[in-house]
């Protein structure tokens, strides 16, 4: 069946903010499917309100929205774009759990309005367990004995059917937010009152344990005319029990013999009939029993799920891109398969090759919270390693996640096999070191339950780790049918081979298969795994300068190896290797590349850290140069270029030692910043009010900063500016003449990250004077550091001392898709074509741009996640994403980031506020506004005390530490609708830490500055006015614009 | 045995790597198959007499061996050519290692060697004769060992495979039987038990079976089965089945397929690398379902204008010896035909492997419809 014609206008709905259980491969399946719906003459209408993606770039749709996923915003787009379909099986649990809510409104029905790809009842039946299970069972498959509860009373009467152990999953949550698994009734409450909590609907699944048996995910795909494919069979590692996202994986599927896996495949074909998914990808969870071959259906999703985007790149089979054509009728066989340009799209990968992926975890961010992993998600980020055999995939997976310094093992075995047995971020470290001592495979499958093929190869591994990479580093393609056809499209991998294939007339036949043209190539050095401090923000600007590079006439070249991104799309460079970042493996890419040089500035901190290698092996480095860089990073030659340039800067101490840290400190002065060197998002980094504090820290953090530089400073101590305003200024410099592309006012104080700070373009309270001081310090940094590209510098203005300069970085910053969005201008792009040699004259920049909007940003915090950390914010980076909103006005611009990111401010209701001394006169004032629009105020006795005396009228609630009735029974009883408490403890049972918890428990919107408290209540001030009007990118950039 | 070794094609291409099956050395013609799971049931598979198979995927010996997984009563491919292999025996259910196996079957085996290279060789060249050799052969004399290999076109292999005497299977299924007769030219032991299930009493005849003999027996149908070499060098058995086509149903499967074919009057032809994997798309004409097919040929039937390909997904029509045969399946991949509907007499054919075994199970209904079509003709 053809192209539907009966379809104009098709709205498609992002997946909002990076959040655990659903990050970049949105962007990634989003971008793909709105640039084929708009290559098949549909005009797309897209909603998003994370500004860091490709997919809300103004040209790749017809018309864009950053604004709030939520249904009351979506709604106002529908009424005002008259969408003739809604695509919402390309943006995750977000977009699917939207969609049913304005079905449930009756939007849809109301505007007329299709749901296309998978219809609503097929969306129920594969989200809402019970009708799932009724389901699977009707198609004759086998579903784990399982009850449904909606209260503790009836969970308790499944448990007792079923037996312990029990999995716990809460009804429509992503990355299975709120489950875990209950092993004993002491844990009942907790466990259970958590997964009840987490469900939207407070629904949660009791299923008989499998734990154990093997994980298997089929990623399946079928089209209007009932043709099903598979298009791959993704193995984990570890057993069932740890949630897919947080499991180690291997494509294609390893230990099941021919006819166990057909039986598999049998059944996800089953199930996604059953299910009724029209068409689309979906993706089906079995967990087999290896010994009794027995196979349970545990899970499917009907939409595109980050597995599939683990698997279009594992395949080179583009699910969200096919998907999207047959949304809009078009069959499998229709459709050509995109690598041979030969075949149809109705077919299933064979792969040569093995690809494994490593979850990457940010525990070290989150102290005190839980690290067992479960079947609630846990991991921000993933790695992916394709290998010739499974020992190099598991090689190379190894070195890509880049962590922040070397596992450390107990010397202790019994200590060590514990940690084997638990499944832990670092589990498979562990249980390579425990094959290192010699553990049999045999005793760790009892402990593990993994299968012993696995267990093998590791062993193997551990036995000969030069072994897997002898011979000779050959590049090979990504073709989905293992060499059978020839493959038009260049996606490589590095293979190990044995060297010299001798061909017919004696002479060496080429092992590799990477052809290059007569144009000169750039390599661009992607950011790898996200993490928290670098995430999507990096690979959008990796993507920018591959489409710069490309429009230069030159082949872009990506190097990258995470699986969730835009830049790993084959589609986005001319040519793509999937391969760790590290010196060595980007050395082997250069080898064959002779590339006229290579990008840097756009991975975040991943590419910097190879500069002096690239260098010193003779790579022509574009932009800005490594000394330049190194300049700029190492605070001593820094603080001395300030001083130069007269600028004033807190005073510091770049240190080698603690001893010396502690001696140094006085001079510095207290409160101090302290943080090890070289540290992307502020790892590590706290603040530190005497020498006790820093005696504190440095004993605490003393092994992260002796992983630091070689034989340079291991510590950074700098003065902190208490009280004083952030600025973030990202700017383009073509080493002569500068040009500000941004000038952001923070919403918080100093001395809370950049990246968790709220910040508002253009600033909304700085005077001219002081925007001008800005802008001629940052450009004069800019030139003196000889920047070619990029360049953000932070700010602190200080109440009584002024203008500081906090540090520079010369690459792209977290900002750079902000900014771009804010001002309609691609500021990587444009920094891109600078480090390839135009000047700022020849861009015809205006002087600076301002669209009459407001744009904020806001953090989004992955507390939820990590039950025992405390919600709070501080100077290390701890949030996972981020939300933009654009108004008319600050309040409006901020409330609108406040409901993207998901604290939708109430209009109504109870305010808790809680504050410490120091913001009590501060406090009052806001109480008095909240007063005035009609809020009840809660507060303790202190600042009730405060408030009485001003006049204000609040009820009085008792601490934790006063006893019950107290503030935190009323939270959990839903009696308060907004959270305002600064931290005056911060310690775990404190009073602060629990009300905090609570409220993230409970999704209130808890504030814990005050600033980011005042700009929360002109927010609700301005929402008294009427819901605010929704403003398409298109319409903001056609906007007459005014210099600022 | 574990030394070096290495793959020797017959235009001089060389390919490194270790030593890991029997002792010996094999030289046939060189196929890959990309099938990602299956390497027991290939190596046991009949089909592939005489061919020394290349595997796509990496990690062969992952699950061990099992009896379950035979195709036949012992390996038939010459040799497994492999990236890497393991010998691991501790996989649930299985019943031992594969290279143990290998070896047990006297078959000879090569890993770390680059297959990739090797394919794409293959893919680009053509399948040509070639051998696994240990480094102790010198090249020279494997070259003369190559040259006295006789090459695939022309070669009737079936007579290596096929049972010396006749040879009952009974139905399993419950209802009434029907009798079949299957010249047996290498039968998988995947289609016997999709038969079998279905209520099929089976004979398999040795394929030097006359037309009499079998006519004698008074089947139901006769079943063509697939079976090694060229199609075109089994002159004896087509004019076995041209004795057949009319009197009785007679169904063809793979080698089966093209020797019924050629019975009509068809031609066959060999493909430049053959078809060998797990994941073809093949269209059902009749139905517009495209199937994930299970493939292992390296001929193929040339459509009724004399050419490889069929352009379009139309049901053309060939006019053969006994009427007229219409297009039933056709390659999604590379245009082939996949099967035929005889309109005028009883029977059809199949060129891929709807019993998988190993492979994918979206076929099976083929096994229905003929079995169907056979009970209903009684």
């Amino acid at each position: 069946m053809p192209r539907r014609n009966d379809l104009h206008k098709i709205l498609l709905i992002g997946s909002g903010p990076i959040v655990i259980g659903q990050a970049a491969e949105f962007d990634y399946s989003g971008t793909q499917a709105a640039r084929v719906l708009m290559q098949e003459g549909y005009e797309v209408v897209l909603v998003n309100s994370n500004p860091a993606t490709i997919m809300t770039d103004p040209e790749v749709a017809t018309t864009t929205y950053v604004e709030p996923l939520d249904p009351r915003t979506v709604t106002r787009i529908i009424e005002r774009e008259r969408p003739d379909a809604l695509v919402a099986t390309l943006g995750g649990q977000t977009a699917l759990n939207l969609a049913k809510r304005l079905h449930e409104d009756g939007v849809l029905e109301r505007f007329g309005v299709e749901l296309i790809g998978a219809k609503i009842d097929a969306i129920e039946r594969g989200e809402d367990r019970d009708l799932f299970r009724a389901t699977m069972q009707a198609a004759g498959l086998r579903v784990p004995r399982s009850a449904i509860a909606h209260t503790l009373a009836e969970a308790r009467a499944a448990v007792a059917e079923i037996g312990l152990p029990v999995i716990i999953r809460p009804a429509f949550t992503l990355g299975g937010a709120g489950g875990g698994v209950l092993r004993d009734m002491a844990q009942f409450d907790a466990v259970i009152g958590r997964g009840l909590e987490a469900s939207p609907i407070s629904q949660i699944l009791i299923d008989e344990s499998v734990l154990g048996w093997g994980e298997f995910e089929l990623e399946v795909m079928r089209d209007s005319t009932d043709n099903v494919v598979i298009v791959c069979a993704i193995e984990n590692i570890d057993p069932m029990g740890v949630h897919t996202g947080d499991s180690v994986c291997v494509a294609p599927q390893q230990t099941l013999p021919d006819h166990l896996y057909q039986r598999l495949r049998d059944q996800a074909i089953t199930v996604i009939r059953a299910i009724g998914v029209e068409t689309g990808g979906s993706n089906v969870q079995f967990a087999v029993n290896p010994a009794t071959e027995e196979i349970m259906v545990i899970e499917m999703n009907p939409r595109v799920s980050r597995s599939s985007a683990l698997a279009s790149k594992a395949t080179g089979f583009p699910i969200a891109k096919i998907a999207a054509r047959l949304a809009v009728g078009y069959t499998l066989q229709e459709i050509t398969n995109d690598i041979t340009r030969a075949t149809p799209a109705s077919f299933e990968p064979a792969i040569d090759y093995c690809v494994v992926k490593w979850p990457r975890f940010a525990f070290e961010k989150f102290p005190g919270a839980e690290q067992e992993l479960t079947t609630h998600m846990k991991s921000v980020g993933e790695a992916m390693a394709i290998g010739r055999t499974f020992r190099q995939a598991f090689a190379k997976a190894l070195r890509s996640r880049e962590l922040d310094a070397a596992v450390s093992f107990p010397s202790d075995d019994e200590q060590l096999l514990e940690l084997v047995a638990a499944p832990g971020a670092e589990r498979f470290d562990h249980l390579l070191e425990a094959l290192r001592r010699g553990h049999s495979v045999a005793a760790l499958e009892a402990l593990t339950q993994i299968n012993p093929w696995f267990l093998r190869e590791l062993e193997a591994l551990v036995r000969d780790p030069d072994a897997v990479f002898a011979g000779q580093r050959t590049f090979k393609s990504v073709d989905t049918c293992a060499a059978e056809f020839a493959a038009q499209t260049p996606y490589f991998y590095s293979a190990w081979e044995r060297p010299r294939p001798a061909g017919p007339d004696g002479r060496p036949l080429a092992a590799g298969e990477v052809t290059r043209g007569s144009r000169p190539s750039v390599v661009i050095l992607g950011s790898g795994p996200n993490r928290i401090g670098q995430g999507i923000e990096f690979d959008y600007c990796c993507v920018h300068a591959a489409q710069t590079v490309r429009e230069s006439g030159r082949d872009a070249v990506m190097i990258n190896c995470n699986p969730e991104t835009v830049s790993t799309d084959y589609d986005t460079s001319d040519r793509l290797y999937f391969e760790p970042l590290t010196l060595p493996d980007v050395l082997g890419v250069c080898e064959i590349e002779r590339p006229e040089g290579v990008i840097l500035q756009f991975g975040g901190q991943t590419p910097l850290k190879l500069a002096a290698g690239l260098r010193d092996a003779g790579i022509p480095i574009l932009g800005t140069t490594t000394d330049a860089i190194d300049l700029a990073e190492d605070r001593a030659r820094f603080g001395r270029l300030l001083d130069e340039l007269g600028y004033r800067a807190p005073p510091y101490a770049a240190v080698a030692t603690p001893e010396e840290a502690l001696e140094r400190a006085p001079e510095v002065g207290f409160p101090l910043l302290v943080r090890p060197s070289y540290v992307l998002g502020g790892r590590a980094m706290e603040i530190v009010y005497s020498v006790d504090g820093l005696r504190d820290y440095l004993r605490r953090v003393g092994v992260i900063g002796a992983a630091g530089a070689d034989g340079g400073p291991r510590i950074y101590l700098d003065r902190f500016l208490e009280d004083s305003v952030e600025v973030d200024v990202d700017a383009l410099c073509d080493g002569e003449r500068v040009w500000i592309a941004g000038i952001m006012q923070h919403v918080e104080e100093a001395g809370i990250h950049s990246g968790d700070s709220a910040c508002v373009l253009p600033p909304h309270s700085l005077g001219d004077e002081m925007l001008e001081q800005i802008r001629e310090q940052a450009a004069g940094i800019a030139r003196a550091l000889g920047v070619v590209g990029l360049l953000n510098v932070q700010f602190a203005i200080h109440a009584g001392s002024g203008l500081h300069v906090i540090e520079a970085n010369p690459r792209a910053s977290r900002t750079v898709p902000f900014v771009s969005k804010a001002i309609g201008l691609p500021v990587a792009k444009l920094a891109c074509r600078l480090m390839l040699g135009t000047k700022l004259d020849e861009l015809d920049l205006p002087d600076e741009v301002a669209t009459g909007h407001v744009c904020v940003k806001e953090a989004v915090l992955p507390f939820d996640r990590f039950a025992g950390t405390d919600a709070l914010l501080g100077p290390e980076m701890r949030s996972t994403g981020e939300v933009m909103g654009i108004a008319r006005d600050f309040p409006t611009a901020f409330a609108k980031a406040q409901a993207a990111a998901g604290a939708r401010l109430p209009r109504s209701g109870t305010v808790f506020v809680s504050v410490a001394d120091r913001d009590k006169s501060a406090a009052t004032a806001i109480a008095t506004q909240i007063h005035d629009m009609g809020f009840e105020l809660l507060a303790t006795s202190g600042t009730a005390k405060a408030l009485a005396r001003m006049g204000i009228p609040a009820r009085r609630v008792n601490k934790l530490s006063e006893g019950s009735p107290h503030v935190v029974e009323a939270i959990g009883r839903g009696e308060v609708d907004l959270v305002i408490n600064t931290p005056v403890g911060t310690g775990a049972r404190s009073d602060g830490y629990e009300i905090r918890a609570a409220a993230v428990a409970h999704r209130i919107p808890c504030i814990t500055t005050m600033s980011g408290a005042i700009a929360a209540i002109r927010a609700i001030a301005a929402a008294t006015h009427g819901e605010p009007e929704v403003i398409s990118l298109q319409e903001l950039y056609a906007q007459p614009r005014a210099g600022l | 045995m574990s030394g070096e070794a290495y793959v020797l094609l017959e235009d001089g291409a060389r390919f490194d790597g270790t030593a890991c099956g029997a002792d010996t050395h094999a030289v046939g013609e060189v196929v890959f198959t990309t099938s990602m799971s299956g390497y027991q049931e290939a190596m046991s598979d009949p089909s592939y007499a005489g061919q020394l198979i290349a595997f796509t995927y990496p990690q062969m010996g992952n699950y061990g061996v099992s009896a379950r997984a035979m195709e036949s009563d012992r390996a038939h491919a010459r040799a497994a050519i492999m990236r890497a292999a393991v010998d691991y025996d501790d996989a649930p259910n299985a019943q031992g290692g594969w290279l143990t196996w290998l070896k047990a079957q006297g078959v000879a085996a090569i890993t770390d060697l680059d297959t990739r290279a090797l394919v794409r060789h293959i893919r680009d060249a053509g399948a040509m004769r070639g051998g696994v050799f240990p480094a102790t052969v010198a090249e020279a004399e494997a070259r003369a060992l190559l040259e006295r290999e006789p090459p695939m076109a022309g070669r009737d292999l079936a007579r290596e495979v096929t049972p010396p005497t006749p040879r009952q299977v009974a139905a399993s299924g419950s209802e009434s039987p029907v009798h079949v007769a299957m010249i047996d030219t290498g039968v998988k032991r995947s289609i016997v038990e999709q038969l079998t299930q279905r209520g099929v009493e089976l004979t398999l005849y040795p394929c030097t079976v006359s037309a009499e003999t079998l006519l004698a027996a008074g089947p139901d149908a006769i079943f063509l089965a697939n079976g090694p070499g060229d199609p075109a060098a089994l002159g004896y058995v087509v004019d076995t089945v041209r004795g057949l086509v009319g009197r009785k149903p007679v169904y063809g499967i793979c080698l089966g397929h093209q020797l019924l074919c050629r019975a009509l009057g068809l031609q066959t032809y060999k493909l430049p690398f053959g078809h060998h994997g797990a994941n073809h798309p093949v269209k059902d004409l009749a139905s517009g379902r495209t199937e994930i097919t299970s493939q292992n040929h390296g001929f193929a039937v040339l459509g009724p204008d004399g050419q490889g390909r069929i352009d379009g997904d139309q049901p053309v029509r060939w006019e053969t010896d006994f009427g007229a045969a219409q297009l039933s399946h056709v390659n999604l991949y590379d245009r082939t035909v996949e099967g035929l509907a005889l309109l005028d007499v009883q029977g059809a054919t199949i060129q891929y492997h709807p019993e998988a075994g190993p492979g994918p199970h979206d076929s099976l209904y083929l096994f229905d419809r003929f079995v169907d079509e056979i009970r209903s003709s009684r």
